[in-house]
């Protein structure tokens, strides 16, 4: 039996002995040249603080707790494959990667490459296509002033590459699923992904997140996205986490000329989460959709920081993040767009909309737009309060009762941002679980 | 059917319902006239159960019940339904499906199974063609975007879809084009029984010609300072209110 690592994040000098203990299984690998950015990104690490609330970025999110556990980088699960099937969403047709803790479970997983489409956990795909992933892994995604980047990087080992090759068009999409099992151990998983689209490719990715155990789990968890010239990509994203259960993800996205990305993330549950969503627009006719849904309880806290940036002219991005919030649970909205003076004919469009169901939710808010340029289209909007009295009047005046009004009036509000999520059956599957959710308020 | 005795309202310490009283039987059409401001949507909207508004004297009796102590949902359970005169535009919630909900609510008061998707859809169908109105409505957003004709269009298809016992129209016929007055009238009037009844509120006698009611009151100022027949919106038509301000004024009703 592996000998089970834990340590506290607080002390930068807990992670010397995790990180040796981790270079012993890479073998011969220590030498190459994806280790070196293992190893620069330690330096990065060390050199770093995790923030606090004085940190204008991390104001409203307190990590404090993320931080105050000895997290096991490698603990074991007992989980069977039956019992994991229950998670895998049976009715999807997709390319399926189980990740346990943190660690690929081949044996769980049921995917396979298409005619150009490559799809492999990140160690594999390091023997087939190393050029690649020294020339990408972690140059989307930059560990500077970022810690948790940092970590991720660090430990870089599992994880989901696919390559999209030029033309290639994905005739599923691809599932990953990320499991932590907290059984035993308070659980850290750091699985770590990397997707190129080439040009015309078309694929897409959908990340699930479940837990299981009572213990604390952290995902750290990063993405990276090039999305070459005219390229297609889907990108969905579920949390429906207990409150002990912490994440803290980023996806980078990289995009050129006509590249079309399309993010959404429904988050349903989760103690603390903090996504942040980065897109590079370098390129001329870009589009880029951010999507947000968050229905929240309890103590539920969850923090969008999203970021675009146009770089060149002609592109246009779209960004809608919608909260229906419940019990004493948190919200933070941060959306910036910055516009480069090089940027001109930019569209962009920004709207966070919120819905408090308890006087002790609350949602921070703060759009921030930052533009060079002068000849854009740009608008933000943000809007934050109780359900609309009149609507429901409307409808209980029809017969039906009020509960059901509500549950109506809030699907409707949460179905705007689900409806643009185009795979059917993932779609349909997030619907379930939120009229269950209204339904049982 | 409905009884209102002496029934005064405020919204937010504003006075609106002054003392008012009527009595609807089953059968009959009433229709409630008056200047604007007066109140005729006030009194519709404490029919129908809105809390903005308080109540702080007087009974209204619906089939015997206190009709005030009813949740707005139980009212229209029991039969009532108020076509609004602004009818609230509720995106993501489609006409169809709100319509599944609020029959099938109705059933389960009434202790009915569902009706099931065949069964509904005919009846779709069939009150459809009554108020001739476009199919195309039906997938959309309930009202929203709906053109001022559509949406008071829509009300009545409403009132087809969930047959109740007593209707109130509030300004149905404000917007509507003079064919689209006609079907909505001839609507209103294939669904008479003797065993319903109407309120018809309007500011115009040319919809009195397609739906005649039995008596014509008169709102100002938060009372019915006057009630007739038909004949008495002719005279409103011809002489505008002021003759009846002035009767107020001079304390002669
Ligand atoms: N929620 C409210 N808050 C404050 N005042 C209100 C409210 N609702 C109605 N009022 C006031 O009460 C009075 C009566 O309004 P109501 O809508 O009942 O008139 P109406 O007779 O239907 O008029 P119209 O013919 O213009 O439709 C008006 O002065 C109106 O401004
Ligand atoms: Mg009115």
């Amino acid at each position: 039996m592996q000998q089970v690592i834990q340590a506290n994040l607080k002390d930068n000098d807990n992670i010397e002995p995790v990180f040796s203990h981790f270079e012993t299984q890479l073998n011969g690998e220590r030498s190459s040249a994806w280790h070196q950015k293992r190893k620069a990104a330690l330096e990065e690490l060390k050199s770093l603080t995790y923030p606090t609330t004085k940190n204008e970025e991390w104001k409203y999110t307190n990590i404090a707790k993320v931080l105050a556990n000895d997290y096991a980088f490698n603990a074991p699960s007992d989980l069977t494959k039956e019992e994991i099937s229950k998670f895998s969403l049976s009715e999807l047709e997709a390319h399926k990667l189980v990740f346990v803790n943190g660690i690929f479970r081949e044996e769980f997983s049921d995917y396979s490459s298409e005619k150009g489409l490559h799809i492999l956990s990140l160690k594999a795909a390091y023997q087939a296509h190393a050029d690649l992933i020294e020339a990408h892994f972690s140059e989307i995604a930059s560990t500077k002033e970022e810690p948790f980047t940092a970590l991720s990087t660090a430990f870089a080992f599992n994880g989901v590459f696919i390559l999209a090759e030029k033309s290639a068009v994905a005739s599923k999409p691809i599932f990953i699923l990320n499991i932590t099992d907290t059984s035993d151990y308070p659980v850290i998983a750091q699985p770590r992904n990397l997707v190129i689209a080439r040009e015309n490719s078309e694929v897409t990715v959908i990340e699930d997140f479940v837990s299981v155990g009572g213990k604390p789990a952290f995902l750290n968890y990063v993405s990276e996205f090039k999305v070459e010239q005219s390229a297609k990509v889907d990108h969905y994203k579920l949390q429906n986490k207990g409150d002990n259960n912490f994440y803290i993800g980023t996806t980078q996205v990289h995009q050129s000329d006509k590249s079309n990305y399309n993010n959404t993330v429904a988050t349903l549950g989760g103690g603390l989460i903090r996504n942040n969503l980065n897109i590079l627009l370098d390129g001329e006719y870009c589009e880029a959709f951010m999507n947000g849904l968050y229905m929240l309880k309890d103590k539920d806290h969850v923090d969008n920081h999203t970021m675009v940036d146009h770089l060149k002219p002609n592109s246009y991005s779209n960004e809608m993040y919608k909260g229906i919030m419940d019990g004493h649970s948190t919200g933070v909205f941060n959306g910036k767009i910055y516009v480069r003076q090089y940027a001109q004919k930019t569209n962009a469009f920004q709207e966070n909309k919120n819905i408090l169901l308890s006087e002790n939710a609350t949602v921070d808010t703060k759009p921030q737009l930052e533009i060079w340029a002068d000849d854009v289209k740009c608008s933000h909007g943000a809007t934050t309060g109780a359900l609309d009295e009149e609507p429901l009047f409307y409808l209980r005046s029809r017969g039906i009762g009020e509960d059901k009004a509500r549950a109506l009036l809030m699907n409707a509000f949460a179905e705007d941002v689900i409806s643009r999520i185009k795979s059917e059956t993932f779609k349909s599957h997030i619907e379930t679980l939120i009229s269950n959710r209204l339904e049982n308020r | 059917m409905l009884e209102i005795k002496n029934l005064h309202a405020s919204v937010e310490d504003k006075k609106i319902l002054n003392g008012i009283s009527l009595k609807v039987n089953a059968g009959e059409v009433h229709a409630i006239m008056g200047p604007n401001g007066s109140g005729k949507s006030t009194l519709a909207s404490v029919l129908a159960g809105k809390e903005d508004f308080e109540v702080e004297e007087g009974e209204a009796l619906y089939n015997g019940q206190d009709l005030l102590d009813m949740s707005p949902e139980d009212r229209a359970r029991e039969g009532i339904f108020l076509a609004f005169q602004y009818p609230v535009e509720i995106p993501g919630v489609s006409n169809t499906n709100f319509l599944k909900t609020a029959i099938n609510e109705i059933r389960k008061y009434k202790g009915e199974e569902p009706l099931d998707a065949v069964a509904f859809l005919k009846k779709m169908k069939e009150k459809m063609k009554l108020v001739n109105i476009d199919q195309s409505l039906m997938s959309r957003s309930l009202n929203e975007g709906f053109s001022g004709g559509e949406k008071k269009r829509n009300e009545i298809f409403h009132m087809a879809m969930l047959e109740p016992k007593l209707a109130i129209l509030d300004e149905t016929d404000s917007g509507l084009d003079i064919d689209a007055l006609r079907i909505v009238a001839n609507g209103v009037n294939a669904l008479k029984s003797p065993d319903n009844a109407t309120i018809v509120v309007t500011h115009y006698q040319r919809l009195l010609d397609y739906i005649v009611p039995d008596f014509v009151h008169v709102l100002y100022k938060g009372r019915i300072v006057k009630s007739g027949t038909k004949e008495l919106a002719l005279e409103l038509e011809d002489k505008g209110y002021d003759w009846i301000k002035k009767e107020v004024e001079e304390g002669v009703i």
